[in-house]
């Protein structure tokens, strides 16, 4: 977790990085003068906490995208690092190589063994490289597709987390049938004999979120968005424009509460005051505290009466009329 | 080759294109010859003439329609709508639609340009189409069999709770009354103006897929020119048969999106048909005036 010194703020998170740095200033003169401002930094970070609570309350669409896309953000790995015991990262779809953009692995949860799967962003200009934005190629999508059905062969839960701008638009991801890997995927989680719970803890874009996104129960963290495809890609398709992503993100009706309030999703996880960039810690225990119950109440049921519940719980979505 | 990718961001976003076959060519002046009845068919003015936009080959509409919109000189395959498809597939032209009186409606008040709603109303009046979807039931050479055809000038054929819905209920029908299904694909993807709602129609397919095949009811999943996005990324490839006309882009990004990502321009016949199936995606491609015959033997051995 960055330390104050090292944050990076958003526009809208300007006020909090003023009330650090006049944080820094007191300490800094309290140092100097030895007159104890103690009262002062107390006051600041009383101050801090706030703003951290005013800014999350009254997000616009788009600025909540922007908070899911904080670079100070949590990302998959982070979230089994705090939440899970016993790592065992398993790489290579055994077939063409290892994405990097997909992790996943045997992990215990609560002194229970999961395979927890998940998009995974770089940290650094470098790792971002290396983790291609949180952009899989097929191969990741059969990865997680192997990592599923290993679960299921030795009856362990599974848990996917879902960060992604999308799917890889490549050349060869084409060449290696992108389409085909998510197509896959979806099919094989609607029959998967274990019970699956997805959590999109950051971005959730379209497809490449799908692919690893049907389960018996769908979580959104609060400062994440999902669904059909990026604002910045509608409006340049809609608007024939780069300049209407305000408008697109308000538009897709993409956050948290509206994705519960039209069914599609099954609950809202809290962050912490602020976004989860501002405590990994209590992200993760938050998480794990939502996940853990609803694993023990999801095994109650018989596999084949999950997998139907699945099947009929996706079958309701969607609008028409019938004329 | 650009010609026909050029306009598919275009009809996504419900628009017409620019291109001579989608905004000034024979294609538009008959439209309504083309999703009318077969009897009110004969009407289409005889005579009135069509342009290859691959060859620029000239020939009356007439000509063309026996060629089942195929061009004579160099093979191109038109576009045609789902009922163009239905009488050419089905024994003596003959089926019953299912599932016509669903339509879309505006659940979002989803506004870009132009309202969702003013927009779905605009094509309700210009077309026969209620969405981007029919469904028909009949037999082809005897064997019982549900096609669900998508009519890309319904908003570029896009994927949404119409469609899901009307899939669905195709996949019932089938089981029920012991039919195959076919599928003919022909979208730019999703449908943004319904948003993640019809994002969840992947897996409301893909979950009654799973039904149809514990049914042992076969799927097949014919591509036709273009295929992209949401639909190739469910439904599309997942036939126990996959299979394309020649020629049609398939993919699932967008031409446009890959260059832009990949800062290069994109090898020749990328995401054509015939790629996708060196690249191990197709079980076969198959030209139109074959299809029909070919479907009656491939149906002949899932039955025996
Ligand atoms: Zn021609």
């Amino acid at each position: 977790m960055p330390t104050n010194a090292n944050r990076q703020f958003l526009d809208f998170e300007k006020p909090i990085k003023d009330l650090i740095e006049e944080i820094e200033h007191a300490k800094h003169r309290q140092e100097k003068t030895k007159i104890d401002m103690s009262d002062v930094i107390q006051r600041l970070d009383q101050s801090i906490l706030d703003k951290r609570k005013e800014i999350t309350r009254s997000l616009s669409s788009w600025q909540r995208v922007q908070l899911s896309r904080h670079p100070d953000r949590p990302y998959t790995l982070k979230y089994i690092e705090k939440m899970t015991t016993n790592f065992v990262e398993l790489y290579g779809d055994r077939n063409v190589k290892d994405d990097k953009a997909m992790v996943g692995g045997f992990a215990s949860l609560d002194g229970e063994t999961v395979m927890i799967i998940g998009q995974q962003k770089g940290i650094n200009t470098k790792m971002r490289q290396l983790r291609n934005f949180g952009m899989a190629n097929p191969e990741g999508y059969r990865k997680a597709l192997r990592l599923m059905r290993l679960a299921e062969k030795f009856n362990k839960p599974v848990i996917t987390l879902i960060d992604t701008p999308g799917a890889f638009p490549g050349l060869e991801a084409e060449e290696r049938g992108q389409g085909e890997a998510i197509a896959r995927n979806i099919y094989e989680m609607v029959r998967l004999k274990v019970p699956v719970i997805c959590v999109i803890i950051g971005e959730g874009a379209s497809g490449g979120a799908l692919g690893i996104g049907v389960g018996d129960k769908v979580f959104m963290m609060e400062n994440t968005w999902y669904t059909v495809i990026s604002p910045e890609s509608c409006s340049s398709i809609l608007w024939r424009s780069w300049d209407k992503k305000e408008v697109a993100a308000e538009q897709l009706r993409l956050t948290a509460d509206k994705m519960l309030g039209f069914g599609l999703i099954d609950g809202i996880i809290p962050e912490p005051t602020g976004g989860a960039h501002w405590d990994y810690n209590e992200s993760a225990r938050i998480l794990k505290d939502y996940l853990v119950p609803v694993i023990k109440e999801l095994k109650l049921t018989a596999p084949e009466q999950r997998t139907n519940n699945r099947i009929e719980k996706f079958g309701k979505m969607g609008f028409w009329e019938e004329v | 080759m650009a010609k026909q990718f050029e306009d598919f961001d275009a009809n996504l976003a419900g628009e017409e294109g620019k291109t001579e076959e989608t905004k000034t060519s024979w294609f538009k002046r008959i439209k309504k010859g083309i999703n009318t009845k077969t009897s009110e068919k004969k009407e289409t003015p005889e005579g009135l003439w069509a342009k290859c936009p691959e060859c620029n080959y000239i020939c009356t509409v007439t000509e063309l329609r026996e060629h089942l919109f195929v061009c004579p000189k160099c093979s191109y395959h038109h576009r045609i709508s789902s009922q163009e498809y239905f009488e050419l597939l089905y024994d003596n032209g003959q089926f019953t639609e299912l599932f016509d009186n669903i339509r879309s409606k505006d659940f979002l008040e989803f506004t870009d340009l132009k309202p969702y709603k003013k927009r779905l109303e605009d094509i309700w009046s210009k077309t026969d189409l209620k969405d981007s979807m029919r469904v028909a039931t009949g037999t082809i050479y005897g064997h019982g069999i549900v096609i669900a055809c998508m009519d890309f000038e319904f908003i570029g054929g896009s994927l949404g709770s119409v469609m899901g819905e009307k899939f669905s209920r195709a996949v019932d029908y089938c089981i029920a009354h012991k039919q195959a299904y076919m599928v003919i694909s022909k979208s730019g993807g999703a449908r943004m103006m319904e948003s993640a709602f019809s994002l969840m129609q992947l897996a409301k397919t893909s979950g009654k897929l799973s039904q149809l095949s514990d049914a042992k009811l076969p799927y097949i999943s014919l591509l036709t020119d273009p295929t992209f996005g949401g639909i190739s990324a469910s439904f599309g490839m997942l036939g126990d048969l996959n299979i394309a006309e020649p020629g049609a882009l398939i993919g699932f990004a967008g031409p446009r999106v890959i260059k832009e990502t990949i800062k290069k321009d994109l090898p020749e016949g990328f995401q054509r048909s015939e790629f996708i199936l060196e690249h191990g995606f197709l079980d076969f491609i198959v030209p139109r005036k074959g299809l029909k015959d070919k479907l009656g033997v491939v149906l002949g051995h899932f039955k025996s």
